[in-house]
Formats: structure tokens, sequence, C-alpha cells
């Protein structure tokens, strides 16, 4: 700890979020400082880079009418923390961690560094346990655990944000657990998004704790938003035992905002324009969920990604199907026919699904049953193709067949409108689907069917 | 270790430091700051040098103190290193996670090997005997494994005493008659290749239960094999899947940059299933070095050196060694932020110039060799690789196609219908077939190879009649090219495909050729049905 408060009045250089100060005598590497310009301004920063006695400054807040001249910079000697207490719950807070509910600020019990440190991956518990969503696609197809990160992969004008009020309002564990909690993250949202979102909320029976970061808001507080939500919820999960939920939305703007911070540092682009490290930086935020051995509690995230121009391979939605557990896609086509939720089964995976269900998590005929859903689908899709070239008249009776199945599937199965299905409504539905086109193996057949 | 100044911090870009302290010489290992994190030398200037940490730099401070250790980063190497979880400077996650809880946070740890554990040695030289280089002069017995301990390179001279009996590895097991003492433990420098004899082609195939692998692009013992895919395509599954059934000794893990929850998942599995060769936990022939993801990004492009040098050093005691890295990419990546901290002249994509030739010579580190001793040990390699958008063109998964061995395609389509493992048939190559042909002629069936081709040229037509199936329909193909569908169809399903979660997780080479051998067989009695007919039919 230094003895006294350090103060400079040495800036020399503004650009953009970015601050360059001279002269600094004793600075740390991820360090606050606090920013005191003229009339009321007083903003928050993190020291970036040391070099030599030249230190760069990263700024959180709106640096309009700030100037070299009048600003003073006072060094904290700590680094970024996030106040933390139970009473965290029902709250709303902005991007740079200040309540936007007009309560005042709960007294903290804690404070803990807003970075995080990695999980141990010794001390990670595998996720196991079933989450039931409500949504036949998910819940049937693509099993979503406990303590798994599962992104929703979007496109512009797809109804993702019904889909996650959905999930939010249905989400329970197996036993119904009462400690269960949203933490939701709001990146670059606009207004009517944002609205959308909160009454979703405010519908829901567990309780909340929200960060918000709107579209007008800087874009430097959307780098920070989520690391303090995952303290938050690392704070509830494995200090109190509770399940926490984690939404953020849009993690396209987040990467953007990660792009234009790196642009202005002067870095190196990498693809798109987006820095090289976006890997490793995404990874920092998907891997803080999880489970561990010493607690009862998990952090199960889900990220929502608008894939720009739909395109999977795009770096964003790329580089986050390389770090989560899986994607769930929706389809624009799909939304085209009506169907609710429009996801795509056949690109969307669950990485952890096999481990989450059969005879003890949900069901015994759920795996063999998966299976053959996802067959059929597939094939009949495949001659969704041929059937363009060749009219359905010149296909065999049996793809005749498997075509009227996949339609079938996803008007009777994958939309829902927006009804909730229990995991058993979920598996009884396929089973039926199957049954109807004769497509069910020996081993799923009932018993009355048997006979 | 020897301490050969002090210095200060003058300059702190991310993991990137700069220190006022000369003289020190590269690759050197140093205690950077005030909670003595681990970093390496990467540059020396005139009146400063470039640091690189391996750790968390955040809280680093301007002025802390700098000092050289006098040595590279090393890993060290002895007996207690199987069933071990490293992170990838080789500290020990689980006396990690007793020191800093289930949260990582910057420490400093002393050793990889717990040296104040008991072990049994038996010693099989006797006072007087000279030994040099090579020589094995006892072994420890690690639970139901024989650890060798073999004078390490760079020692020779007479056998002054040996010890017997319960040893610790802190003190000396053998002392040699110009005062030098030989420890069942030593530290080799990460960075560079352990030596040898002399290397030998491979003759000898690493059964990895695979079909399409064993069958169609097997490995070689000593080769490389490498598993490039997009997301979603099953590359870890099939790691780990091969890591589990794999007929080699020893199994070195390297998860590199990857996700967490995987890695507990494999850990927990590695526990509890046991290797049905020895009836003992897989784990007890594993070693694992973890460096996830979100874990820092310096430690991961060292984390494969620290898994080639244990795998290395097994190969050198005489066993045959298989290395799973998952993945490349993620190390090259790393490899990328270092080089673009340090202000280097960009490659492709971003990539410094000297990837390719980092990454040859790492493969060339896999091999089958003579070791010192005059056994035969060997190391192999199967890296998955993850190249962004699943484009294929891009620099890693190139410069791996021109020093690897054999190319396991992932094929998106495929992970899409499930048909996994996805690895695409058409595309995928293995140079090691001719090899390994008198192999599996010798030890499997003298049909191999014609089964092999028979197989190879019905996917070949599959491919060819299906652009005309689109169009026509199947019922619009001739009667034999309808056969040659519904053949390899059938190849395709039962044969080609395999489960990970079942009992077919592992086929033997025996059972493999049963399989495409029932399957071929229809298709010939199919072939002289259809061929007769059409006889008939012009008569």
């Amino acid at each position: 700890m230094r003895l006294s408060e350090h103060k400079y009045r040495t800036t020399y250089r503004i650009a953009g979020q970015l601050l360059y100060v001279e002269n600094v005598h004793a600075a740390r590497i991820g360090e606050v400082v606090e920013v005191v310009g003229p009339d009321t301004i007083r903003l928050e920063g993190e020291i970036l880079e040391i070099v030599k006695n030249n230190i760069l400054i990263q700024l959180f807040g709106e640096t309009r009418g700030l100037n070299s001249k009048n600003i003073e910079i006072i060094f904290t000697d700590t680094v970024r923390q996030v106040p933390l207490a139970k009473d965290i719950l029902g709250r709303r807070f902005n991007g740079s961690f200040e309540p936007l509910d007009g309560l005042p600020m709960f007294i903290a019990s804690e404070w803990r560094p807003a970075r995080g440190n990695p999980i141990n991956p010794v001390s990670r518990l595998r996720p196991e346990e079933f989450i039931e969503t409500g949504i036949s696609a998910i819940d049937g197809l693509n099993t979503l655990v406990k303590g798994q990160k599962l992104p929703i992969f979007s496109c512009a004008g797809l109804p993702a944000k019904e889909l996650v009020a959905q999930i939010l309002q249905n989400a329970r564990l197996r036993e119904n657990s009462k400690s269960f909690a949203v933490v939701f993250v709001a990146l670059g949202l606009t207004f009517h998004e944002y609205s959308f979102y909160l009454e979703a909320l405010q519908n829901i029976e567990s309780e909340f704790v929200a960060i918000i970061n709107m579209a007008d808001d800087p874009v430097m507080e959307r780098l920070m938003a989520p690391r303090f939500a995952l303290t938050v919820a690392e704070y509830l999960a494995f200090d109190h035992n509770m399940d926490i939920l984690v939404l953020v939305t849009d993690m396209t703007n987040y990467c953007d905002a990660l792009r234009e911070i790196s642009n202005a540092r002067k870095e190196l682009p990498g693809r798109r324009g987006y820095p090289g490290y976006m890997y490793s930086d995404l990874a920092s935020l998907y891997e803080r969920a999880g489970r561990i051995r010493d607690s009862n509690g998990s952090i199960t995230m889900i990220p929502v990604i608008t894939m720009p121009e739909d395109d999977i391979t795009h770096p964003i939605p790329d580089l986050t199907g390389y770090i989560t557990e899986g994607q769930i896609v929706l389809s624009r086509e799909l939304h085209q026919q009506g169907v609710f939720p429009p996801i795509d089964v056949l690109p969307s995976l669950s990485r952890l699904m096999q481990k989450g269900i059969g005879a003890d998590m949900t069901r015994e005929d759920h795996r063999e049953l998966a299976k053959q859903l996802y067959k059929n689908y597939a094939k009949g899709r495949e001659l969704k193709k041929l059937e363009a070239i060749v009219g359905r008249d010149g296909m065999a009776e049996s793809d005749q067949l498997l075509l009227d199945f996949a339609a079938f599937f996803e008007n009777d199965f994958i939309h829902q409108a927006t009804k909730t299905r229990s995991i058993n409504q979920t598996l009884d539905k396929g089973l039926k689907i199957l049954e109807k086109f004769n497509l069910e193996p020996e081993s799923l057949k009932t018993e009355t069917a048997k006979e | 270790m020897k301490i050969k100044g002090t210095g200060k911090i003058i300059s702190i870009s991310g993991a990137t430091v700069r220190t006022d302290l000369t003289g020190l010489t590269l690759f050197e290992k140093v205690s950077v700051g005030e909670n003595n994190l681990t970093g390496e030398v990467v540059r020396l200037e005139k009146e400063w040098s470039v640091l690189q940490v391996y750790e968390d730099p955040s809280g680093l401070g301007l002025n802390e103190p700098v000092r050289g250790l006098g040595v590279s980063l090393t890993t060290t190497l002895g007996p207690g290193l199987l069933s071990v979880i490293f992170d990838g400077l080789q500290r020990p996650l689980d006396a990690l996670a007793d020191k800093t809880g289930p949260f990582i946070h910057p420490i400093h740890l002393d050793t990889s090997l717990d040296l104040k554990k008991e072990w049994a040695f038996t010693p099989l030289v006797n006072n007087g005997d000279t030994v040099s280089v090579g020589v094995k002069i006892g072994y420890i017995n690690e639970g139901p494994f024989e650890h060798p301990i073999i004078i390490p390179p760079g020692k020779k001279g007479k056998v002054e005493s040996i010890s017997r009996g319960t040893i610790t590895l802190e003190e000396p097991l053998c002392r040699l008659d110009d005062g030098s003492n030989i420890f069942g433990y030593h530290n080799w420098p990460m960075r560079v290749p352990r030596p040898y004899k002399k290397k030998i082609s491979p003759r000898e195939p690493v059964i990895t239960g695979q079909r399409i692998i064993d069958f169609l692009f097997p490995l070689a013992r000593g080769g490389t094999s490498i598993i490039p895919g997009g997301f979603g395509t099953g590359k870890t599954i099939l790691e780990q899947t091969i890591a589990k059934h794999a007929d080699v000794d020893i199994v070195i893990y390297a998860g590199c940059g990857e996700r967490g929850n995987e890695m507990s998942e494999l850990i927990e599995e590695f526990l509890e299933l046991e290797d049905p060769r020895t009836d003992r936990p897989l784990m007890n022939r594993t070693v694992l070095v973890v460096n996830t993801s979100n874990m820092p990004v310096a430690a991961r492009e060292a984390s494969i050196y620290t898994a080639v040098t244990l795998g290395e050093y097994y190969r050198d005691l005489g066993f045959h060694v298989l290395l799973l890295a998952d993945s490349i990419s993620r190390w090259a990546e790393a490899l990328r932020e270092i080089s673009s901290s340090l202000e280097e002249m960009p490659g492709e994509e971003g990539y410094p110039t000297y990837l390719a030739s980092r990454l040859s010579s790492f493969v060339e580190r896999a091999g089958v060799v003579e070791t010192l001793s005059g056994n035969i040990g060997s190391l192999s390699m199967i890296l998955s690789v993850s190249p962004p958008g699943g484009d294929f063109t891009e620099p890693v998964t190139q410069a791996l196609l021109r020093t690897s061995g054999a190319f396991l395609m992932l094929d998106t389509s495929l992970a899409y219908s499930r048909h996994f493992p996805a690895i695409n048939w058409m595309q995928s190559y293995s140079l090691y077939l001719n090899l390994l042909a008198e192999y599996f002629k010798k030890n499997v069936a003298n049909d191999w190879e014609v089964l092999r081709s028979l197989c190879r040229e019905i996917m070949h037509k599959e491919e060819a009649l299906k652009e005309i199936m689109e169009i026509v329909g199947i019922e619009g193909l001739q009667e034999q090219d309808r056969l040659i569908m519904k053949v390899a169809a059938e190849i395709r399903s039962d044969f080609l495909a395999q489960n990970a979660y079942t009992d077919d997780a592992f086929c033997e080479p025996g059972n493999t050729l049963d399989i495409i051998r029932s399957i071929t067989d229809q298709y010939l009695k199919g072939q002289n049905y259809t061929s007769g007919k059409s006889k008939n039919e012009t008569l």
C-alpha cells in the first residue's frame, strides 16, 4: 500500500476513452484511477499500460468535455473491485455499477476484483443436472444442464428475446430449487429491447439482479458490465449456494466494443478488425460459468449473439462456439414458416447433454428418442433439397414419408407458440410423431403398440 | 537456484514487462514482482530486457523487483508424475487448489513433484560399477509401475555409493566418484528436445480403436496425426476417446486453451474408468497438462512444451507414449498474442512468421527412437486444430499439413447429421499406409489391404453416384449402382460411424475387419447376382 494519495495533473493526450498521463512515480497494471474534471465530471478509469513514467488509462463513462489541462488523476492503489452483499438481489445497476432504480447503494459486506480468477480445473464439478426450459427443441434435443454455457445464435429480426423471455419464465431444476436467481446483463440494448426484458424479468417468480448498459451508454462500460455481473454471480452461487442463470444480451455489441477499444489503442487488428486476443477475452467471460466442489451453487450462462449477415462463421459466433458447450441456432426459414421458437435443431448442439439425460435424470428412452428424431429429421431435410430438383412425384414413397415427417416435426414438435411443455410431454410428443410415421425403432415401441 | 541480481520493472503492457536488469540470457526464467510471478526472458536490448510473464499480471507495479534465476524454463522429470494434473507451467493443480482454493491466484509454487514422498528403490548397479548416460541404475516402484532411474545426459563416472529401500527424491540415490550426485528426478529445459541414439522409421501402428482411423487412415507409432475441424465437429470427444482406449503405455493429454467443464469431465472419467489391459484406473497411465482458455495465455504457449517434454521422458524410459493436444490452434493464438505484444512484424493472419518453423520443430519431437539406454521408445502425437470458421486454408492447418503424416478432416455436415466420428473419408489421408501394410498383414489378416481398397472403391463410387442420384432419384439408378448405394450406406452407418458412449467406443482390428468383411461380402454376392441377371437378360 502507498501511504499517501497520489494526484497528477500531467495528462498529455486524450483519445476517445483513452487517457495518457506522464511523470507518474508509482502505478500498477489494472489499478483504478479517479478522474476529476471541470464542473461535476467524475470518472473512473483503469491503468492499461505503463511505459517508464508514462501511463495509459482507459476511462469508463462519457469523456466529452474533458481537456488535458483541467483534469486531475487520483491513483487509488487498488484494482477494480465490485461491492457484494446479499442485498444486491432485486437491484438494477448501470455499467459503472451505480444504482439505476433510484434506491441508495447497498452496504457492501465485501469487495472482489471484477476480473475474477480462473476456476482451477480440478476444483470444477462436471455439469450434469438437467434444467427444464419448457421448450421441446431444447429439452428434448439440446438439453441444458446446470453449470453449462449455451449461447443462442440469432439473426437480426428473429425472436431471440421472446425465446429468452420464455426460458426465463419456465426454467427450473428437477427438484424445484428455492435459491434460484437470474443475473441479467444488457449490453448496448435499445430502449425497446430493454423494456421488453425488464417486463419479462418482473414477471418471473425468482429474484434477479440487472446490470444495464444501453445503446447510448459509454462503450467502455460495455466491457466491464459482464465482469461486474459475473463477479456478482460467483458471489451468489459459490458463497450463498444459489443456482444462478446469467443472461447476457447481446454479445455482438460486446465484441464490437472490444474492437473499438482495441482500435483506439492502435493494436493490430485480426479477422474482420477484431483483436487477436478476442478468443481469450471471451473465454475470460464464458469460462466463469460452472460448478465447483464445496459449493451447491452453480452458474449457468445463456449469452445471446446476433450473427452479422446471418453468418455462423463470422468471428463472433465462431469464437463463441469454440468456447461454449454447444449452441442454439435460430433459423430465418423456420421463422418465416411461422414456427416459434424457430430453433434449427440440426446445427444446434448441447455438448453436455449426454450426461444430463437418461433414466435418473429425465427418462430412460430420452437418448434413443432424441437420436431417432434427429436422424429422421436430418434425412427429411436432406430430401427437401432433392424435392426442389425432382419434384415430390419423382421421389420414392419412403422418401415422401420422411418429407412429411420433417414438415410435421417442425410444425408439431419444434413449434409450440407460447405453451410450455414438461419434459414428459416433450418426450411423449416425440414418440407419438415417430409412431405416426412408423419410424420408431423396436426398442422404443410402447407396450400397447407391441401387442 | 543462483540469483543473479535484482532489477526493477520499468514498463508493463499486459503480460509483457520490461526491466532495467541486464546480463540475463535469452529464455532464462525470471521471478517478477513482489509476488514472485514466473516469467521468461524473450528479448535482450542494450539497456533493458523484455520479459513474458506466465501468470495474471494485474496488480503488478512499476519499480517492483525482477530477479534472474539463471536457469531456463524447465520441466521436472521423475517418479510421481503419473495421475497428476498439471497446469501449463507444470504446477500440480491439486497443490494449487490446496493453497488458493477453487480459484487460481497468482502464487509461487516451488516444485512440480512431491519431494517428500517415500518410494521403494531397488538398485541395479553396485559400488564400483562404471555408469554413463542412459545406464539404468535401478527402479522405483510407482504403484504397480516400475519407474526406471536412468543416468541423465551429461553425467558419468564410477558408482561410489548407492541407496536401497525407502527413499525420497530429496536425497541423492547414487554418488559418483567425481563427487556428483544422481537424484531420482532431474530438470530438463522444456524447449530443448531430449537426446537419443538414433531415430527409426515407424513400422507399427497405434491402435486407436476407431475403425475409420485404424482401417483407412492409420497412425504409426512415432507419427503425427492432425484433426482439424470447426466447432461442434467432435474434436475433443474424438481425442478423449482415443486417450482412453489407445494401446500405448503412457498417455500425455494436453488440454491447451479449451473448456474447463470438459476437462473436469475428462478428469472424473479417467478416475472412474479402468484400463482394460491392466485393470487399473486409466489415470494411472496418464499425465494431464491443463491450461484452459481462461488461464494465462503465456502459460498456454508453454503448456505444449511441458507436455512434449514429459512425453519424451517416458519415451526415453523405453515406453510407447501418445501425446494428445487439444488444440494446437489455441497454442498458435497464444503465440500470436505474445508476438503482437512484443510488437513483432506480423505474418499471415497476424501470426508471427516463425509459426511454421516453431510448429515443425515441435512435431519433429515425435518419433520412434533407440534411446540412450538402447531401448526402443516412441512418442506419437494426435493434434487437434480449430480452424476459424471451419476454413482449412488458414495458416495453422496449412503449416501442420506439411509436417504431419496423417490428416483426419472433420466434416461439419457429417456432424450435423450426427455421424461421429465425423471424419471425412474422401478428403482425409494417411502417409503411413505403406509403412504399416506389413504389420496388418502379419498381425491381423492377409486381406487387410484388399478389403481396404474395396471399401475405398465403394465409397468413391457412392460419391460419384450421389450427384446422379440427386437428379434422377434412387429409382432411376441401375441395379448395380443401387447396390453400391445400399452397401455404402451400410458402411457409413455400421462401420465408419462409432458411438463413443457405448462399448463400441473401442474396436479391435480383428473386429474391425470382421465387420467390413461381412458388409463387403454382401456386396460381392450382390454384384455376382446382378451381373448374372444382366447376363441372363442379354441372353
